[in-house]
């Protein structure tokens, strides 16, 4: 039976009614007394050298407050990375100033060269169109391979080359790897590219600077997934504003998916530029601003070579990525295609050797940064190719090649430094073989050929490192923050509950997820507890969204301010029962004493704490309110076996999507629905990647995809029904809840399924076909059937 | 947006003065291509003149010979719905989407004469007449290649004729991103004769695609078309496909499209 | 500057404005109506679709002076006089349909106009009309159920939850 409230309970969503009714109130909608508008010019070519930025004209045109360029922030810091990543010879990363606005340099197309505050927006453009620009374009660095070759022009000329770095992973590995490859049965080769793509929330970045001069405070209104982040990063390493004069809001966020994690120049510039004009700044980013200003995510080119032996035992995996940086290092930028990707090398197999090597690059293209699955997506789609590709070659089964060489045993550590706590691969994928119906597609591939398509089947398995992260273990790798969360328990005297947490809810639901947790410790109807996240002024700090952290992380120090307040709230019960702390149970929203019939309910102990006319002052404060930092011991580790069915056109490479079936093991759920849903919204960003979404560049540097008229966005009518499974439920053995995280599983599991399906259609035709780079557009596909 | 004056005249004779006198102005048809152009400030006119106010530019009519008249300044969704006429409802029913289709007029998709709009496929191989304030433009006179038509400054157009066919049928391929045609097919079958017209495939913008209609005036079947080799040089290229997909998905199309009229 | 006047949720209003002023802009910076979002500036992604007179447009692509005396109907208008969510609302609600909530009120539009025009609409035909409407969180799957639910339809076998 389903539950009607509490974990487990597919609970409507609180939030859905002022969404529903037009009454969110996302950044966009604040509008600051007295406010002004920002308008960036940004640089038209990829690379070149700033001569001159004449704004004389600019500045005296009707309505314009005020105009920055980089000289205005030379005396301010420059955007930080968040995290250093150390070379296989043991050197730091090579790590480029990043100024607020362009200095010396335009490194690519959109680099922020001035910022105009003007009374209205249209007026502010116009004054950017007026300002005199003397640009001398350089050539554009876009190719990663040509971009390390000697003598290649440099993105940054003060660093050394377009190196950022030369990663091994696990270096002492590196001989055996090599070893075991040279002397296997049988290598597999795959060279293949993950598409570089665009978050696209649907919601554009806005920022709203205001300062009062009177206490010398500033805020800033932000669509970040992490304004606690926000806060730190620009007030320490950017403004250089103390965090108790700075107050970072982000009120209802539509949408992140990574590209809100981000500290970005327009953020420091509003808050800058709001004490020095002595006005409130907004800056409202247009779509077409936001595909050359938001970060980018994946652009990796691979080359993976798995080696096996004569049964198809997987011995060593080897292999060589060149990870795009683009122009700076964006936050979090060097740890994806390093920690969050070769850590995830092993998938759920059981290969005892591995290495991987990650070249960085930089090059006159947006940076690129974690989007959602940041790193696992990559590690997952080579890996599963691969398999899929060697279960070819070796004539075996794909399902049946990979249920050969699963993790069944836990907790199991790796060769690439992570132990997986738990987890039942077979189980994922006993349940998705009987949902899919394994059996019947030979009668279904018939009737597609008999409609004159082919029919293709994906099977492919993946598995995450969520839950992010150890603080200590994260300081080790580089990060340059602690990766805990924070949260209080807000006890009110009447009985009602108030959870202020660092994690931020942008379509997840926290709203609704978190107080069923806490609804189900005390055992209090949901509606009595609130939450409250997005403003630096509530939560004691917040590391934030991403990394399907939120319930792992965030939840769990949850928990444990919950547990403190229980714990004082019993010693407060026991006090007005007269019994023994010891005896006191608390269930359904009433103490009792063990083996007695005495009982007080919840909402007599909260007024205790705040009316202490009958109350132990002497062992115990007034008041009912706890804070619990969590910083979680291990990673979590869902994983899950997805299958796509696909048919294609012979005649025109059109791909469409039959079926999509997810089982994942998430370990304890709290709100299944939202679960579900989450699932859906990863498998059509998949989907997106795997058959759509590409963003591209010329050789110049120019963005070919730079709106929805050239980056393809899934629609409702690319995508069909998905069928979603998370029967199988090994619970994570090291958080409070047993959860495991469940943000990114769709995106990071789903782009193998569809290439593996539409490789399957293709030699179900006799194509020659092995590989096809994402996304398999209509043209590739169909180049790829005739020989191209 | 760079600054303009908004005029919504209600009869085409005062449109046409406020487009012929000496303020640098520009008609607005549904608006659904000029406002996204405005908005990147790659249009700057003075004043817009709104064609959608003039009630005797709206309509679709048709007359018992079977010849089909829709108002310059009709909506792609009163096409959609009213326009019956082979392949034209269908065509118009999937232009755009919804809220476009509710905006966006066959006037304002014929004077831009985009690449890959959907109608300039339709007008030529219908062999349409386009009716302007001033006089009739046969179809095959009226696209001069890309974005550029036989419009004079200030000409408007008040409708669009389509003589009687026989059978007709529109094949559509879209462009994944933008969803206008990666290539689009019209086939006609006229009693003179069967005419073809290509968009969203060429450089210099819709075409007839003259070997398959005399392929097709031999042999009205998918497979007449299927042996004959499209002209590539002049296809677009880009990042959706190449010039030689583009050039095979016209054969294909085509195909699909003598098959389905 | 000139003088606009038009209905919108039911109340006449009036205001001045340019003749490049959008009605998206009318309604949210004149109206203070800021369920109307924009989401892109090449008229794609349908968080900003509205009715003008009973039909579904997009509020970034149409001046406000074009709706001189139309009859405008926003998000902010569709909950049932007592403030309850409507059915579609409801059905939004209930199928887990919206997730930042960014786009939900153009989806919430655009699913009244379609079903005001196809009652009972399938699965393709509601897939079909979502065309100009992009969600970036839910993988559509369940507004597309929320639709059926709203059209009175069963949508007990399509996936759990």
């Amino acid at each position: 039976m389903p539950k009607d409230g509490g974990i487990g309970a597919s609970s409507k969503r609180r939030e859905d009614v002022r969404f529903l009714t037009g009454k969110g109130r996302y950044t966009d909608d604040i509008n600051v007394n007295g406010q002004a508008y920002a308008y960036f010019l940004r640089s038209d070519v990829a690379h070149g050298k700033i001569n001159s930025v004449d704004t004389s004209a600019a500045s005296a045109m009707e309505g314009v407050v005020g105009i920055l360029t980089g000289a205005d922030f030379e005396g301010v810091g420059g955007l930080p990375c968040g995290w250093q990543v150390t070379d296989r010879h043991g050197q730091p990363m090579q790590e480029p100033a990043h100024p607020v606005l362009a200095q010396g340099k335009v490194r690519h197309v959109g680099d922020p060269i001035a910022m105009v505050v003007a009374e209205s927006l249209e007026q502010a453009r116009s004054a950017a169109e007026a300002i005199e620009l003397d640009i001398e374009e350089l050539p554009a660095v876009m190719d990663m391979k040509a971009a390390l070759a000697d003598g290649a022009t440099k993105v940054h000329d003060d660093l050394t080359s377009n190196l950022c770095y030369d990663w091994g992973f696990v270096e002492e590995n590196r001989e055996a790897v090599d070893e075991a490859i040279k002397g296997a049965h049988h290598v597999t080769t795959l060279e293949l590219v993950n598409n570089r793509l665009v978050a696209n929330p649907m919601e554009p970045r806005v920022a709203v600077g205001d300062y009062n001069a009177a206490t010398d405070d500033s805020t800033l209104y932000t669509t970040s997934q992490n304004p606690h982040v926000i806060r730190l990063l620009m007030g320490a390493f950017v403004l250089g504003i103390p965090e108790h004069k700075l107050r970072v809001i982000a009120p209802d966020v539509g949408g992140g998916f990574g590209s809100k994690i981000y500290h970005y120049a327009e953020e420091a510039a509003c808050t800058f530029a709001a004490k020095q004009l002595g006005r409130p700044v907004k800056w409202t980013s247009s779509r077409s601003e936001a595909f050359m200003s938001d970060a980018h995510g994946r652009d990796h080119v691979t080359k993976i070579e798995l080696a096996m032996d004569a049964e198809g035992n997987f011995l060593a995996i080897r292999t060589d990525t060149h990870a795009n940086m683009g122009a700076y290092l964006s936050t979090f930028a060097p740890s994806i295609p390093t920690w969050l990707h070769g850590t995830l090398m092993a998938g759920n197999y059981k290969t005892p050797l591995i290495y991987v090597n990650v070249k960085a690059v930089f090059t006159n293209t947006v940076p690129v940064d974690a989007y959602r699955g940041a790193g696992r997506p990559e590690a997952t789609f080579q890996l599963e190719r691969v398999i899929d590709k060697a279960a070819r070659e070796m004539g075996i089964d794909p399902v049946e090649l990979r249920r050969k060489n699963f993790i069944t045993e836990f907790p199991y550590a790796t060769p690439v430094a992570v132990e997986y706590d738990t987890g039942d691969y077979h189980a994922t994928m006993d349940k998705l073989e009987e949902i899919i119906d394994r059996p019947g597609f030979a009668a279904r591939r018939a009737e597609s050929e008999a409609n004159g398509k082919l029919r293709g089947l994906g099977i492919n398995c993946y598995i995450e490192a969520c839950g992010i992260a150890p603080s200590n273990l994260v300081g080790q790798l580089g990060a340059r923050a602690g990766l805990y969360e924070s949260a209080t328990v807000r006890v009110n005297a009447t009985g009602g509950v108030v959870v202020m947490t660092g994690s931020h809810s942008h379509g997840q639901g926290h709203e609704t997820s978190f107080p069923q947790v806490i609804a189900d410790m005390i055992g209090i109807d949901e509606s009595q507890v609130e939450i409250v996240h997005g403003d630096t002024a509530n939560a004691p700090m917040g590391m934030g969204t991403y990394g399907s952290r939120s319930i792992a992380v965030g939840g769990s120090a949850m928990v444990r301010a919950a547990e403190k307040v229980i714990n004082k709230a019993k010693k407060i019960a026991a006090h007005l029962m007269e019994a023994s702390e010891g005896d006191i149970e608390l269930k359904d929203g009433q103490f009792t004493v063990a083996g007695t019939d005495k009982s007080v309910a919840w909402g007599d102990v909260t007024l205790a704490a705040y009316v202490p006319h009958n109350y132990p002052l002497e062992e115990i404060e007034p008041g009912l309110e706890e804070t619990a930092f969590y910083d979680p011991a291990n990673f979590t580790y869902p994983a899950g076996a997805y299958a796509c069915e696909v048919e294609v056109d012979p005649e025109t490479g059109k791909v469409e999507i039959q079926s999509f079936a997810a089982t994942d093991d998430f370990g304890n759920i709290i709100n299944p629905m939202i679960v579900d849903g989450q699932v859906h919204g990863g498998l059509a960003q998949g989907i997106g990647q795997a058959l759509l979404e590409n963003c591209a560049y010329d050789e110049n540097g120019q963005l070919l995809s730079g709106s929805y008229m050239d980056y393809a966005m899934p629609r409702a009518d690319d995508v069909p029904f998905y069928q979603v499974d998370h029967s199988c439920q090994t619970p994570c053995t090291h958080n409070p809840l047993g959860v495991k995280g469940c943000g990114e599983a769709g995106a990071i599991g789903s782009p193998p399924s569809v290439v593996n399906a539409v490789v399957d259609a293709l030699q179900s035709a006799g194509h020659d076909v092995t590989h096809i780079d994402m996304p398999l557009t209509p043209a590739r596909v169909w180049s790829a059937m005739n020989g191209g | 947006m760079y600054e303009f004056d908004l005029e919504r005249p209600t009869r085409v004779e005062d449109a046409v003065k406020l487009l012929s006198d000496s303020v640098e102005s520009q008609p607005l048809g549904g608006g659904q291509t000029l406002i996204p152009t405005l908005k990147q400030r790659l249009a700057s006119p003075e004043r817009l003149v709104s064609l959608t106010g003039i009630d005797s530019m709206k309509g679709v009519f048709t007359d018992r010979g079977g010849t089909l008249r829709i108002g310059g300044a009709t909506t792609h969704a009163e096409v959609a719905a009213k326009a019956a006429y082979p392949g034209l409802s269908e065509l118009a029913a999937n232009i755009g989407d919804p809220a476009v289709r509710n905006r966006g007029t066959i006037g304002g998709s014929l004077a831009n004469n985009d690449p890959a709009a959907c109608y300039p496929a339709a007008v030529l191989a219908l062999n349409a007449t386009i009716g302007t304030n001033a006089r009739e433009i046969a179809a095959d006179d009226f696209f001069q290649g890309m974005f550029t038509t036989a419009l004079e400054e200030g000409e408007i157009i008040t409708n669009v004729t389509f003589p009687a066919v026989r059978t007709a049928n529109y094949q559509k391929f879209l462009q994944p991103a933008s969803r206008f045609a990666l290539v689009g097919v019209f086939v006609a079958k006229h009693d003179d004769g069967v005419r073809v017209a290509v968009t969203g495939a060429s450089n210099d913008g819709v075409f007839r695609w003259s070997a398959a209609e005399e392929a097709l005036n031999g042999d009205f079947s998918p497979d007449a078309v299927a042996g004959l080799d499209v002209p590539d040089g002049d296809m677009i290229s880009d990042l959706h496909g190449s010039g030689a997909y583009r050039a095979h998905l016209v054969k294909v199309l085509t195909g699909r499209a003598v098959a389905a009229a | 500057m000139a003088k606009v006047t038009m209905t919108v949720n039911g109340k006449s209003v009036s205001g001045d404005v340019e003749g490049r002023t959008l009605l998206s802009a009318f309604l949210r910076e004149d109206l203070n109506l800021t369920g109307t979002h924009i989401g892109c500036d090449t008229s794609q992604c349908g968080a900003c679709v509205v009715h003008v007179d009973g039909e579904a447009v997009k509020a970034c692509t149409m001046f406000a002076l074009e709706a001189e005396g139309a009859e405008v109907g926003t998000i902010e208008g569709q909950a049932n006089a007592d403030g309850s969510l409507n059915a579609i609302q409801q059905a939004f609600q209930d199928h887990h349909g919206l997730q930042c909530g960014f786009c939900t009120p153009g989806m919430v539009m655009s699913a009244a106009a379609l079903l005001k025009e196809n009652p009972k609409p399938s699965e393709a035909e509601i897939r079909h009309y979502l065309e100009g409407n992009i969600c970036r969180c839910t993988g559509y799957h369940n507004i597309v159920k929320a639709i059926l639910a709203a059209s009175g339809q069963d949508v007990s076998a399509i996936a759990a939850e």
